[in-house]
C-alpha cells in the first residue's frame, strides 16, 4: 500500500512527539522521581512505535521500541533513572531526529540502524552502568544513504510513466501499433503546485493529448484524475503519428502544467514486459527525458549528472526533485488564531450585511454601488468558506492508514482479521483529527490483540475464522461518533476484576460489589492490562488510559458496550467545537430557537384534538406509534402567541430509537448555522446546545434534543 | 495625563452608576464597553443573567448587577451601557450598568478597605470605598459579583 500520501502528516506528528520527548526528558533529569513525567515519555515512545511500524520504517521501530523498554522498566521501578541514561536517551532522540530528517527529504529513513545506541539501551536494561559516549562514527554512516536515496527516487519521481504496469491486452495493442508504424511514447505531466482545478487541467491535457494522439493507458486512471485522485502528476502512454516534441508541446501548452517529461516506449523490452525491466527502459530513455528535466530547472546538479549516467544502471532522469524535499512544507496553525480569524469573517459578513441594507433604505443605490457591494459579497462568501474549509478535514488521512495496520498486526499475532470501515469522510475540527489517530489506534491493536480470538477458537465457537473489526464514523446531531467494535470475545469482567484485584487497584470486597459496567471502567486505569504476554502491539497497560485521557482533553467521552462471546465495541463520542450545522429555525413566542437538522425526523401538523393523556401526559399518535410532546414554550418559560385552537406544529425529533414531538410555534426555515459555545459561564442550561449568530447579527440558541427527550 | 502615573500604588477605575449611587470598576479588567444591545434570553438559567449578546461574532453571557446585588431590576434607558470584562476565571463577561461617568484615578491613600463583617449582604460584592472630588465611589470586588452561584 502506498503509505506517502501519510508522510506528511507522519513527519508532523513524529515532530511533535520528539519535541515532547526533549522536553519530557529534560525535566526527568532534573526530577528523576516523577512519575507522570515517565508516564508520559512512555506513552510518547510508545505512540512513536507505532507510528513508524505503521509506515514501514523498521530502523525507528526497533530504536523506539528498545527506548520504550527501558522506559517500562523504569515505570515498573527496577530501574533508577542516571545521568548515563539520559545522556543515551537524548543520543537516542537525536537519532530519531535523524531518520525524521532523511524521511522528510526522501521519504527513505536510510541505512543507519544505531546499533551502538542499541546495545547501550540493551546494557541500561540488563542493569549495567553506562557512560552515555556512544561512537561518534555512527550518524556519519547515514549521509552517503541519504544521499542515495534520493537518486533512487528523483528517477521515479520524474518519469513515472517507465513504471506503468501493462496488462497483456494493452501490450498487444501497443505492439500492434508499432507494427503499424506509430509510436508510442509515455509522458508524465506535472501539475503546478498552486493549480487549484487539478482535474480540469489535466482534462484539457486529455484533449490536447488526443487530438494527435491515442491515449492507451494512464495512471491514475481516468476515473481517478477526473475526480482529482491524483497528486501533481499522472502519467499516459499514447501511439501517435507526430513526433514526440509535437505532443508534449500540445500538452505543456495548456495554462498551470509546469512540466511534460515524455519517451519513446522500447518496444523490445515491451516484449518481455514487466516491470522488472524498468531499469533497462529507463536507460534507453534517459536521453529524452534528460531534456525536458534540465530545461525546467538548470540546477548545479549538471555536473556530478554526466559521471552518473554512465555508472549507475538507473541516471537520473530529473534531478531537480533530489534538491527538494518529498513533501511540501505545511504550516500548522494554533487553532485559536484560526477562531479568531473565523470571528473576525463573520463579523465581516455582518458589516455587509448592514451595508446592503444601508444602501437599500437609503435609497443612494447606484448601479456603481450595487455592482461594488455583490463583489464584495461574493468575496466574503468565498472567504467564509475557505475559512471553513480549513478548519474541517475528513478523518479519511487519519484512519485510512489503518487498514495497513490491521495486516501486519494479523501477521504478527497470527490471527485472521478484516477491517471495515464506513464514515471516513465524515468531517471534524483539524485538531481533533489531528488527535484521533493514536487513541483510535491503540483501540484498533487492542481488539486486534485483546478482542478477537485466534482461529481455532473461533471455529470452535461457530463463528467464522476471520474476525471482524469494524470502524464506523458518523455525525449524530452535535456529536461525531466514531465506534471501534468486533466480534471477538468480549470483555470477561472476572478476568477483568481477578487482575485489578492482583494489581492493588481494588480491594478484593470493593470488586464483590462492582457493576459490570463499573468493572469496564477499571480498564481505563492507568497500567492495567489483561495481557499476560508483553507484545509490540499491546499489552504494556498504556493503550487504554490513553485513549480516555486524550479524547477526554478532546472534550469527548468514550463509552464500552461488551458481551461475552460476542464482543465489544468501544464508542467515542466527539463534540463539533466548531462546526456548521443544518438547522431549522424555529419561532417560539417572540424568540428564535434553532434545532439541529439532524436529529429532526419529520414535522407534522397535529389538530389539538388528536393530542391524548397517557399518565397525565400529553402524547399523539402517529403511524401506529405513540409519541410524548414535549411544549417548547412550557419548558423554555417562554409565553406562546399562538391560539391553543389552532393546529400545533410538531417537529418530531430523534434520540437512539426514542422518538419526541417538540410543539413550537411557527416554523421559520432551514439554515447553515455555526455553532458557539455558550461560554463557561453559562454551562446549567443542558438543554441548550450552544449559540449562533444569525446573519442579522442577533444571536439565536440552538436546543439539544437529545436533552429534551 | 494618567498614564504617567501608572505606579503601583495607582488604580484607574471606571466609575459606574446604578441608581444613585456610583461604583468604581478597575479598569484592568475591563476589556470594552458597548451600548444596549438585543439581549437573547437564556433560559433556565439564574435570574441574574441576563442572556446572551453577539459581540463581533462572539457569543457573551450579560449578567445584572443590580439583580445580583438584590437592587431594583435594570430600567433601560439611553445611557444604559454594558461593560465587556474579561475575568480570569469565568472569561469574558457582560455587566449592565445604568451609565458609564469616568475615569478615575486613585492613589491607595484615598481607597479605604472594608471589613468582611458587615451584615449587609451588598457589602460582601465591594472591596472597598474611594474618595475623590466626586464624592464616594463604592469598589466594586468583580470576582463576587460575577461569582457562580448565590
Amino acid at each position: 500500500m502506498d503509505v506517502s500520501q501519510y508522510l506528511e502528516i507522519f513527519l508532523d506528528e513524529t515532530n511533535e512527539h520528539l519535541q515532547n520527548l526533549n522536553t519530557q526528558i529534560l525535566s526527568l533529569e532534573q526530577d528523576p522521581e516523577n512519575m507522570d513525567t515517565i508516564n508520559e515519555i512512555f506513552r510518547a515512545a510508545h505512540s512513536l512505535k507505532g507510528m513508524a511500524g505503521t509506515m514501514g520504517y523498521k530502523r525507528m521501530q526497533t530504536l523506539t521500541h528498545d527506548m520504550e523498554n527501558v522506559f517500562s522498566e523504569v515505570r515498573n521501578g527496577n530501574i533508577k533513572v542516571n545521568a548515563g541514561m539520559i545522556d543515551v536517551l537524548f543520543q537516542c532522540l537525536d537519532a530519531l531526529e535523524e531518520y525524521n530528517t532523511n524521511i522528510r527529504e526522501s521519504s527513505d529513513e536510510g541505512q543507519n540502524d544505531n546499533e551502538p545506541l542499541i546495545k547501550q539501551l540493551n546494557a541500561i536494561l540488563k542493569g549495567e552502568s553506562v557512560d552515555g559516549a556512544v561512537t561518534e562514527a555512527a550518524p556519519a554512516k547515514t549521509e552517503p544513504a541519504a544521499e542515495k536515496a534520493p537518486a533512487a527516487e528523483a528517477n521515479t519521481e520524474g518519469a513515472k510513466w517507465l513504471s506503468i504496469k501493462l496488462n497483456e491486452s494493452q501490450q498487444t495493442v501497443l505492439k500492434e501499433a508499432a507494427k503499424q508504424g506509430k509510436k508510442v511514447y509515455g509522458l508524465t505531466v506535472k501539475v503546478q503546485e498552486s493549480c487549484i482545478l487539478k482535474a480540469a487541467r489535466a482534462f484539457l491535457v486529455f484533449k490536447a493529448i488526443e487530438e494527435t494522439s491515442e491515449i492507451i493507458v494512464s495512471e491514475p486512471s481516468t476515473q481517478d484524475i477526473e475526480d482529482e485522485k491524483f497528486e501533481l502528476d499522472f502519467s499516459l502512454i499514447i501511439i501517435s503519428d507526430a513526433e514526440l516534441d509535437t505532443v508534449k508541446k500540445a500538452a505543456k501548452n495548456v495554462s498551470e502544467i509546469e512540466d511534460v517529461i515524455g519517451g519513446a516506449m522500447d518496444m523490445d523490452s515491451l516484449a518481455s514486459s514487466a516491470p522488472e525491466t524498468a531499469a533497462e527502459k529507463t536507460a534507453t530513455t534517459a536521453v529524452e527525458a534528460k531534456t525536458p528535466a534540465v530545461a525546467a530547472e538548470p540546477v548545479p546538479a549538471e555536473d556530478e549528472h554526466q559521471p552518473a549516467a554512465a555508472a549507475a544502471p538507473t541516471p537520473a532522469a530529473k534531478k531537480p526533485a533530489a534538491n527538494k524535499p518529498v513533501v511540501n512544507r505545511t504550516v500548522r496553525v494554533d487553532i485559536e488564531k484560526l477562531d479568531t480569524l473565523m470571528n473576525l469573517v463573520s463579523e465581516l459578513i455582518i458589516a455587509k450585511n448592514s451595508l446592503v441594507s444601508a444602501s437599500t433604505m437609503t435609497g443612494t443605490s447606484s448601479p456603481a454601488v450595487n455592482e461594488q457591494i455583490e463583489y464584495l459579497e461574493s468575496v466574503t462568501t468565498s472567504l467564509h468558506e475557505s475559512v471553513m474549509k480549513v478548519r474541517m478535514v475528513p478523518i479519511e488521512s487519519t484512519v485510512n492508514k489503518f487498514p495497513r495496520m490491521v495486516r501486519d498486526l494479523q501477521k504478527k499475532l497470527g490471527k485472521k482479521m478484516e477491517l471495515y470501515m464506513t464514515g471516513e469522510d465524515t468531517e471534524l475540527d483539524r485538531t481533533v483529527v489531528d488527535q484521533i489517530g493514536d487513541p483510535l489506534m491503540h483501540l484498533l491493536r487492542n481488539s486486534a490483540d485483546h478482542g478477537l480470538e485466534s482461529a481455532e477458537v473461533r471455529k470452535e465457537r461457530g463463528k467464522p475464522e476471520v474476525g471482524s473489526i469494524f470502524l464506523d464514523a458518523y455525525q449524530d446531531g452535535n456529536n461525531v461518533v466514531i465506534e471501534v467494535r468486533d466480534d471477538g470475545n468480549g470483555i470477561d469482567t472476572e478476568a477483568v476484576k481477578k487482575k485489578a484485584v492482583e494489581r492493588g487497584i481494588i480491594t478484593p470486597e470493593q470488586g464483590e460489589n462492582m457493576s459490570e459496567k463499573e468493572i469496564i471502567n477499571l480498564l481505563f486505569n492507568a497500567g492495567f492490562s489483561t495481557a499476560k504476554v508483553v507484545s509490540d502491539v499491546s499489552g504494556r497497560g498504556v493503550g487504554l488510559d490513553v485513549v480516555k485521557s486524550m479524547i477526554e482533553s478532546l472534550s469527548g467521552e468514550v463509552e464500552v458496550k461488551s458481551k461475552l462471546g460476542e464482543g465489544s465495541s468501544w464508542i467515542i463520542r466527539l463534540p463539533l467545537t466548531l462546526a456548521i450545522i443544518q438547522a431549522l429555525m424555529v419561532d417560539i413566542g417572540n424568540e428564535k430557537y434553532a434545532i439541529s437538522l439532524g436529529s429532526i425526523q419529520t414535522i407534522e401538523d397535529i389538530s389539538p384534538s388528536d393530542v391524548k393523556l397517557v399518565q397525565a401526559k400529553e402524547v399523539i399518535q402517529l403511524r401506529d406509534l405513540v409519541i410524548p410532546l414535549i411544549r417548547l414554550n412550557e419548558i423554555l418559560d417562554i409565553e406562546s402567541k399562538k391560539d391553543p385552537n389552532d393546529n400545533l406544529v410538531v417537529v418530531i425529533v430523534k434520540k437512539g430509537d426514542k422518538l419526541a414531538g417538540l410543539v413550537v410555534d411557527e416554523l421559520i426555515g432551514q439554515q447553515e448555522i455555526v455553532i458557539k459555545s455558550l461560554g463557561k459561564y453559562i454551562n446549567k442550561c443542558k438543554i441548550i446546545s450552544g449559540a449562533t449568530v444569525l446573519g442579522d447579527g442577533e444571536v439565536a440558541l440552538i436546543l439539544d434534543a437529545n436533552a429534551l427527550i | 495625563m494618567e498614564e504617567l502615573k501608572t505606579v503601583s500604588d495607582v488604580t484607574q477605575f471606571i466609575v459606574i452608576k446604578l441608581g444613585e449611587e456610583q461604583y468604581g470598576i478597575d479598569i484592568k479588567y475591563i476589556d470594552n464597553i458597548v451600548r444596549m444591545q438585543h439581549i437573547t434570553r437564556v433560559p433556565k438559567v439564574d435570574a441574574y443573567i441576563k442572556g446572551v449578546i453577539n459581540l463581533r461574532g462572539e457569543v457573551i453571557p450579560v449578567m445584572s448587577i443590580r439583580i445580583k446585588m438584590g437592587l431594583e431590576p435594570d430600567v433601560e434607558t439611553k445611557s444604559s451601557r454594558i461593560i465587556i470584562l474579561k475575568m480570569e476565571q469565568q472569561g469574558t463577561i457582560g455587566v449592565i450598568v445604568d451609565e458609564v461617568k469616568e475615569v478615575v484615578t486613585l492613589e491607595s491613600d484615598q481607597i479605604e478597605k472594608i471589613a468582611y463583617d458587615s451584615k449587609d449582604d451588598r457589602d460582601s460584592f465591594l472591596c472597598g470605598i474611594g474618595k475623590c472630588d466626586d464624592g464616594l465611589i463604592s469598589l466594586l470586588d468583580l470576582n463576587a459579583v460575577v461569582f457562580e452561584g448565590v
